[in-house]
């Protein structure tokens, strides 16, 4: 047998050369379980986050509209299922990966327990929700797991069009009318700081970041990619002429970025336990849905069953 | 009687595909979840397609916006088929059968129509449709024919939406205009092809057609369910708070 010190130097030397790791190569358990945990973790995120917009489908203010968000949410679903089947070829299936978020034990991006209270929020979801999770995502299309990079990089392409979207919502109200504007400030106020959560926990604090840059699950850290959102949003904040709600935000010359105030890391922690505005209908909502829906899976497969059957048994009179 | 006959076309595909977009995100498997809100998609697809050539025929300055957000529900020409609640997924699925196999004959037809407009919407939605078609066919005949209580499920759906299919073959005056026009269609022919479509999937699925007892009418003369209001109070909802702005 092979020595497992070996196989783990053999793994690393793989990363470091950039060989992409596939779903029959040897891997570390703790590689795998990392995995596991953070792909479905994101695929529960796209899942999750299809309920705070799917909130305005019905109320969405014209057709172009209507249709622009039915397909964005709709495209959400579609990252939902390559990420659960990026997440199948590490040995679990999307069955045991829904029990995981029905019950808890599982998490999902914190931002989707936010709600959306105006159609100004749609708008800001694609431009500062995915626009952070695009900062993350275009660096896990190199990431070392060939399944997961393969995913984000149609997800990514998806993703920067969602983000455009956003944008040109907001840049329509930006133009409209004095409550418009005043709609699109409220959301940017609402949204800013919990968007700026998302990268997750500063480098300092954060637990998982070390290893999973040696592994190149991860490339960047959380705080170099926050800097980057930073950076790009400020700019285009000009654009649709919002006030970002940070005094401390300005320009650093020297570091060649912009310096911003310190994030609410109470808040952060609170929602992440559970006590964001909506986790509990969040959850309620994905439970609901596939509760009521343990009798159409049920009947798909004791059809698929009969039909079996069916197949069977004409072949034998055959 | 051409602005009411397109209406009447336009009005049943949006309503449906407001209907359905109802389960994104909510659906009982990933890919259904998905396939539902393609066919909304299509249906409001189609729905803006028709009111664009609405606004245009009625020549007025009308956008297509304008006629899905500003009508109030006695102007509004769908069947009352189409406003029914999605209840549970079978109720979805039975709704979309009924509809579909409606949709499917009643487009081949207007693919002959002397509207130039018409008959170009039609050939495009009826590729369309045929996926619909074949998609909730396929449900049906799953769900009647799969367990004890799924085949109660759609069954019980069945015998509740019977009562409004009636409707969808019953000639309304610019039903009657748009034949003797050579702009719309025979309803007598979509419904032949109606009837032995359902007969044919209802039998495959193992489920009891019911009888047509008392049809349900008045959708096609703006006289509809209390469901209509709802739905129009949630969709018109921006457009009534903030009048004339642009989104």
């Amino acid at each position: 047998m092979v020595p497992i010190k070996s196989l783990e130097e053999k793994f690393q030397a793989a990363v470091d050369a950039e060989i992409k790791i596939e779903p029959k190569d040897w891997m570390p358990d703790a590689y795998r379980k990392t995995l596991i945990r953070q792909i479905s973790q994101h695929a529960h995120s796209e899942i999750v986050g299809m309920l705070p917009e799917g909130n305005w489908i019905s109320r969405a203010p014209s057709l172009r509209r209507k249709v622009g968000l039915l397909a964005k949410v709709q495209d959400e679903a579609g990252h939902g299922l390559y990420l659960y089947s990026a997440c199948e070829t590490l040995g679990i299936d999307r069955e045991e990966l829904f029990e995981q978020l029905n019950t808890g034990k599982a998490k999902y991006s914190s931002i989707f327990n936010y709600p959306t209270t105006t159609w100004a929020d749609i708008g800001a979801i694609g431009w500062l929700v995915d626009g952070a999770a695009i900062m993350n995502q275009v660096m896990l299309c190199r990431t070392s797991y060939g399944p997961y990079a393969r995913a984000m990089v149609r997800i990514c392409k998806e993703e920067s069009f969602h983000q455009r979207q956003g944008f040109e919502i907001l840049l329509t109200l930006s133009k409209g009318s004095e409550e418009q504007r005043a709609m699109l400030q409220d959301a940017v106020d609402r949204w800013w700081w919990p968007s700026l959560m998302m990268f997750g926990p500063s480098d300092k604090e954060s637990t998982h970041s070390a290893q999973s840059m040696k592994w190149k699950i991860k490339r960047k850290s959380n705080d170099e990619l926050r800097q980057q959102f930073v950076d790009a949003t400020v700019e285009q904040a000009k654009i649709l002429n919002v006030t970002l709600p940070d005094p401390e935000l300005k320009w650093n010359e020297e570091r060649g970025h912009y310096d911003f105030g310190p994030i609410d890391w109470e808040e952060f922690w609170n929602v992440v336990k559970g006590n964001g505005p909506c986790n509990k209908e969040r959850l309620a909502a994905r439970v609901k849905a596939h509760d009521e829906g343990a009798w159409v899976r049920d009947a798909a497969v004791a059809f698929a069953e009969k039909q079996a059957k069916r197949r069977a048994e004409a072949n034998k009179v055959a | 009687m051409q602005l009411e006959y397109t209406l009447q076309i336009a009005d049943n595909a949006l309503i449906l595909g407001h209907r359905l977009s109802e389960w994104c995100g909510h659906g009982p498997i990933l890919e259904q979840d998905i396939a539902i809100t393609n066919i909304a998609l299509d249906l409001i697809g189609q729905a803006r397609s028709l009111y664009q050539y609405a606004a245009e025929v009625e020549g007025k300055g009308r956008t297509e916006d304008d006629l899905a957000y500003l009508r109030i529900g006695t102007q509004f020409r769908n069947t009352l088929l189409v406003e029914q609640p999605k209840g549970n997924f079978g109720t979805t699925i039975v709704r979309q059968f009924l509809f579909d196999a409606f949709h499917f004959a009643f487009y081949q037809e207007l693919c002959n129509s002397k509207d130039e407009t018409l008959a170009a919407v039609a050939k495009k939605s009826l590729k369309e449709v045929t996926y619909h078609l074949r998609f909730s066919s396929e449900w049906v005949i799953r769900l009647g024919d799969g367990t004890a209580e799924s085949h109660e499920k759609m069954q019980t759906a069945l015998n509740d939406l019977w009562a409004y299919t009636g409707e969808l073959f019953k000639a309304s005056d610019a039903d009657q205009w748009a034949l003797e026009n050579g702009i719309g269609v025979d309803l007598e022919v979509v419904k032949k092809f109606w009837e032995e479509k359902v007969s044919e999937i209802l039998k495959m699925a193992t489920l009891e057609q019911p009888a047509d007892g008392w049809m349900q009418t008045g959708g096609k003369q703006g006289r509809h369910t209390e469901h209509l209001g709802y739905i129009l109070a949630e969709m018109q909802y921006l457009q009534r708070a903030y009048p004339g702005q642009e989104w």
